[in-house]
Parts: C-alpha cells; structure tokens; sequence
C-alpha cells in the first residue's frame, strides 16, 4: 500500500504527448466531460438571466471576503472556538500535516477514514499519515478507486475520470482485499454491481474508524459551520460515525453568513455534476453534546495562499470553489487528461492555480501558463468569473521576465524589430516574395512543430500593402 | 463613409487576397478605404506568449498609426479583440496612453461587425455557389461576441448554402505560440476541427480570422481532403462576375 505523487512528472507539453497518444483514454474523457457538459448547459438555459446575476453575485461576495479575509478569518476561528472546535493555523503543508498526524497520534489511533478533499490532496496528507505510521482510507468512490490503483487523480470532480469500468472491476479485484473487505468473486464491470462491491467495502471501516479527515467546500464565519457538498453519502458518514473530526480547509473557503452560503449552494451544484441540487449537503458547527463526533478540530491552511492574495491580476483564482466546469469545457483538457497538468489541480483552473500557489520555479509550474489556447470558454463557464485568460498571460509575463527560452525571446526581439517599421516589414515581405516557391515542406526546428502535421500555406508573390501602394501609383 | 483598414501582419504577408477582397467589398458597397502606410502589427503575438513591454510598443505605433480615424476595420477578430481589449490594459493606469487606447478601441471593428452594426447590411450583393461552413473562431465569438452577425451575412449570399459545423464553438486549436509550444494538442484538435468539417460535406470552410484558417486549412491540406478555406471578406466579395477569377 502506497499513495503516488505529482513530483517528478515532465513539463506539460512532454505529459501532453504521451496522454494524446492515449486513444482510449482520449475517448473515455471525451464522452465524460460531454455528458457532463450537456447536463450543465440544461441546468443553467434554465435559470436564464438569473444565472448571470448568481454569478455576478457569487463572485462579489467572493472578492469582498478575499479584501477582508483578515476579517473574516478571525470571526470565524472566533465561531468556532465558541461552538466547542479547536482552530489550528497551518502556513504549509508541512505544518497542516504535522497539525494532523498529531491529532491523530493523541487520539491513539492508527487510521482515519477520509471525506473527499482537494486540500489534503494538495498537501500530501496521506503520504504524511503513511509515514507516521497511520493509514487514511479514502472513502469517495472515485478517490477509493485511485488510491486502490496507486493512481493519481486526474479531474477535481470526478478523481478517476480516466478509468473505464473494466479497469476498475480489475482494480477492485486486485487490491481491495489488502485495504479491508474483499470484492465479491466473479465482479462483473456492471456499475451497480462495482458501486456495491464499493459500499460492502467502506461500510465496514466506517463502522470502525475513530477519527475522520475532511475538507470543506465553504466555512460560514458568522456561525463557524463547515460544509461538504457530496453524492454519494459516504462523506456523511465520515462526517457523522467517529468520535474525533479533523477538517483541513484552505482560507479562501469562507463565506461571511449563510445568505451568501445560498447563492453558492446554487451555483457549485450546477457548475460541477449539472444538477440542481446534489443529493448530500452535510454542514456541522463546532461539538453538538451526543451527536456526532465530540473533538472537533479545524485546521486552517494557507500553503501559498496569501502569496496570490497579494497578486492583484492572480487573486481572482482564490475565488475558485471547486465546480471543475472549465476542466469540462476546456478543448485541452479533454484532450489530455488531468495528469499532464502535474498537480491535483488540473484544467485551465489549475494552470493558473498551480503555479500560483507553488511559486513558478519549477519546469512544470513554468510550463503551465502555457497549457491554453487562450480560447476563453473557461471563462464563460466560470461561476465565480474567473478570467483565467487573462491570469495566464499574466503569469506568462512573470516566466517571460525572470527566464524566457533564449531562442523564443531571440524570435520575438526579432519580431518586434521587423514590426517596429513598416519599411522592414515591407522588407521582409519581398524577400519571402523572392523564396516563396523554395520553402520545403517540413521545416527544422520551432518551425518543424507546425510542419510536423500542418502544411504551410502558400506565400504570396507580393504583401498587400505592395498591392496597395502599386494600386495607388496607378491612379 | 472613410474607413481606416488594419490589415494585420499575417493578412498583408500571407494573404492578400483577403486584404483586396475587404477593399473590393467596401468600395463596392459605396465607401472609401484608407491603408495608413505606418501600419505593422498589433502586438497580439508578443502579448499572448507574455512579453509585454514589445506589445505595448507596438500598441503605441498601432495608436498613433489610426488615432484620427472615424473607423477602423480589421479582418481579424483576434487582432480587433487585442486592440479593444488588451490595449486599454498595456497603459499606465490613468495614464494618457491607457486614454487614447480605450478611446480608440470602440471605433476599431472586426469586418463583419462594422458590416452589420455601423453599416448595417446583411445583405452584401454577393454570390457565391458553394456549400460552406462556418467556424465561430473563439475570439469572435468570446471576446467580440460577434453572435449571429457572420451567419446572418453568409445566408444573404446567393447561391450559398451554408451547412451546421458540429463541435463549432469548440476552439481549432491555433492558440498563436501555443500551435508550436503544444504541437501535439494543437495538432489533435485542429485534426477533430477538420474532420468535423469535412463530415459535414462542405467544399469550403470559412472564418474571420486568417490565423485559425491556416491552422485549419494546413491540417486540411496535409490531410489531402480537397476542402479549402477563405476568409469570410473573400466570399462577401465575390459576386458572379468575379466569381470566375477566384
């Protein structure tokens, strides 16, 4: 039993060329994120104006809780200490896993089940917990899937998007029996039957896990109440059956009151799965005497945050809650998976993201600007109105002014002077004019990475404005 | 009316014919063009791949270049949606360039929306007897919105039977730089975008930006498909006399 890792993976476009090669895979995500997509478009042609205003409305309160996050942080460690938790105050991953493994370790116990969640993910949290000897037990059926597999997640949503049901029947077959209840002999690749062979396993560590690590989709700073949207009920039951709770939630979770909760219990449902309502919403506040579980602890994370709280382009990622609809819209992700992106924070949100949070000193995170066409559509679906187009340029500037490929900046300089007149354009007009018809039609070098599956088009005899100017002397 | 053409660096190198058609349209439907000769490029390029300084010097010679004019029009989105979009953000906040450019950029149009918004024809007196598709490329179509104004000029063609893209606002996977940074996603979804075209049966797939048609079109011609691409302006300009000679 091991968990795998991001690290070490290749920069995007080297990820990228394996994973297009995939064909099954490439089909497999093709018809997911179209389904997906399909459900989303109905659930939001419904609301009509409305589902602009939602989002306007979701990213106001989004922008004005980030302004005053300081605010907002300390009302809510305020409400929850009042309500019977314990608040904890993580700046890394480093700290919120040692916060966590320490918690665990008091309690004496030796596993935890765990509620789905990106934040853990992101800081390694089960790697850490395997190295102090405690076991955490996945219990989101996708997530299952993939820590079975010794996979990695590759969609914020959907973990094992990538799977085919025949891959996961071998999956469960195979390892199931080393983590706990085995699956059933002669596992058929049905999904009820998969997703039942899934229940009898986790019911099991349910009825006997101790402790439970969650996530939060949003925290209410005025009453202290976490909440987790789910399908499935598993997080329920993680949520409720232990005795002690840890929640590790990233800073920018909160939500001021629970009026602005509303606008995202609208927006995030039919963002994500394209419903109007998913079907669990669990929300708990601090220790409830005698029901649930009676240690509470919130352990708040930052890991990178306050970094991109001080960009005043990058902020607006903050507002991100998770939904994974630009992840479904993006013709680049669909074509590549979530693992080429090299992070759990795949798609167009997490080419921004990433790089923010970890600092863009990396091959990958200097590569991940770059993972877009800069079609916009992300965007469009966005329903907190993230301009992700625009963040990635930004952040392209900021790769471009520390370390540019020498030969790209060679190649723009050199652009830059052809276009700084129009007498050497003119220039370098004729002179391709002259060679037109000597162009080969495979290329070295950049230029090869066109001719590789493109041709090129025909160059003219003479510019437009040659054509021009010789119109003119004719009048 | 005088109108003020930016033809775009890719236009005037690579493809002219789009730059004559937009001059054969205008004049024909009753205007004047003018092509200041000063003019290069709008920095779309350096500005995309994240090199700012050299798009803001070439936002300042593309601003002094067509400050005068009445109209400017532009057979490009993308490079429409650059000047209207990104200059007003390449100066100093409150600066006096950042106030010429946003001054600018609402008098700078895409052809098809100056065609149907300030000229306010659909109806161009073209034809062109072909079956045609048309890719919404997705700075038209995100960033302008430019909407149904292209479909609407195209089904006031005669002859032109303008057939449904599947997967249409889906991007070709051009994206400038990205096309050689991302060869090989680039080259997967400009493949998925002409083997939707060509599944439709169309002769002709067209747009309004030059920079996707070539991506689209060079997939095309390494494919060996026979379908061919223009510009949408290069339609509009055909009428049955010149139809002959395209």
């Amino acid at each position: 039993m091991s968990s795998a890792t991001f690290l070490g993976m290749p920069p995007f476009p080297e990820a990228a060329r394996s994973a297009v090669a995939d064909s099954r895979a490439r089909h497999n995500l093709h018809k997911a994120t179209h389904t997906i997509r399909g459900k989303r478009d109905t659930v939001i042609d419904e609301l009509g104006d409305d589902w602009q205003h939602l989002r306007a409305e979701g990213e106001a309160v989004k922008t004005h809780t980030l302004r005053h996050l300081d605010h907002y942080l300390e009302k809510l460690e305020e409400s929850v200490q009042h309500a019977g938790g314990t608040v904890h105050w993580a700046a890394d991953a480093t700290e919120a896993n040692a916060i966590v493994t320490r918690l665990v370790e008091r309690t004496g116990e030796s596993e935890v089940v765990k509620v789905k969640s990106m934040a853990t993910q992101e800081i390694e949290l089960n790697n850490a917990l395997e190295a102090a000897g405690i076991t955490a037990y996945e219990t989101d059926l996708a997530e299952l899937i993939v820590q079975l597999g010794e996979d990695l997640p590759s969609h914020i949503l959907v973990p094992a998007i990538h799977l085919g049901r025949a891959q996961i029947r071998e999956i469960f077959l195979d390892k199931m029996a080393e983590w706990g209840v085995p699956a059933p002999e002669g596992l058929t690749d049905d999904p009820r039957a998969l997703a039942e062979a899934a229940r009898v396993h986790l019911r099991e560590l349910f009825l006997r896990a101790k402790v439970a690590v969650s996530g939060a989709n949003f925290a209410v700073a005025d009453t202290g109440t976490l909440v987790v949207l789910e399908s499935e009920g598993n997080g329920r039951m993680c949520l409720t059956m232990p005795e002690t709770l840890i929640s590790v939630v990233g800073i920018e979770k909160i939500v001021p009151t629970w009026s602005d909760l509303e606008v995202f219990m609208q927006l995030l449902p039919r963002s994500s799965t394209g419903e109007r309502m998913n079907p669990y919403t669990s929300s708990w506040t601090g220790v409830t005497p005698g029901d649930g579980p009676q240690d509470f602890h919130l352990v708040l994370l930052d890991n990178g945050r306050t970094d991109v709280l001080a960009d005043t382009v990058g902020r607006q990622a903050l507002r991100c809650i998770r939904c994974s609809a630009c992840l479904n819209i993006c013709p680049v992700y669909e074509r590549t998976g979530g693992h080429a992106y090299g992070s759990v924070y795949p798609g167009p949100i997490g080419a921004i993201l990433g790089p923010q949070l970890r600092g863009m000193s990396s091959e990958v995170d200097r590569a991940l600007p770059y993972a877009s066409t800069l079609c916009g559509a992300c965007y469009d679906v966005c329903p907190v109105a993230i301009d992700i187009p625009e963040v990635l340029v930004h952040l392209r500037e900021q790769v471009t002014s520390t370390d540019a490929p020498l030969g790209e900046k060679a190649m723009m300089a050199g652009a830059e002077a052809v276009f700084g007149s129009s007498m050497a354009l003119d220039a370098v007009q004729r002179a391709a004019g002259v060679v037109r018809g000597a162009v080969p039609e495979h290329l070295p070098g950049l230029a090869g990475k066109w001719t590789d599956t493109r041709d090129v088009p025909d160059i003219p005899k003479g510019s437009f404005r040659s054509w021009w100017h010789e119109r003119e002397e004719g009048r | 009316m005088r109108i003020a053409l930016f033809i775009t660096c890719v236009n005037d190198t690579l493809f002219p014919d789009t730059g004559r058609a937009v001059v054969r349209l205008l004049e024909r439907l009753g205007h004047e063009v003018v092509f200041p000769s000063g003019q290069t490029c709008c920095g779309q390029m350096h500005y995309n791949t994240g090199y700012r300084r050299p798009a803001a010097r070439l936002a300042v010679r593309f601003v002094q270049t067509f400050d005068g004019a009445d109209a400017v029009v532009v057979p490009s989105a993308s490079c429409a949606a650059m000047v209207r979009k990104h200059y007003p953000k390449l100066g100093r906040t409150g600066s006096r360039l950042s106030r010429r450019m946003a001054d600018l950029g609402p008098r700078v149009y895409d052809l098809t929306e100056f065609l149907v918004d300030v000229l306010q024809v659909t109806d161009v007196g073209a034809y062109y007897p072909r079956k045609v598709v048309y890719h919404p490329t997705c700075h038209g179509l995100r960033f302008l919105g430019l909407g149904d104004r292209p479909y609407r000029l195209l089904r006031a063609v005669r002859g032109l039977e303008l057939l449904e893209l599947p997967g249409a606002t889906e991007c070709c996977g051009f994206g400038g730089t990205f096309a050689v940074k991302n060869d090989d996603v680039s080259a997967a979804m400009g493949f998925d975008k002409a083997r939707h075209a060509v599944e439709t049966g169309a002769e002709v797939l067209c747009a309004v930006d030059n920079s996707c048609l070539m991506h689209i079109g060079g997939t095309l011609s390494r494919q060996r498909s026979g379908m061919r691409i223009a510009h949408i302006a290069e339609i509009l300009a055909s009428t049955e006399k010149e139809y002959a000679t395209l």
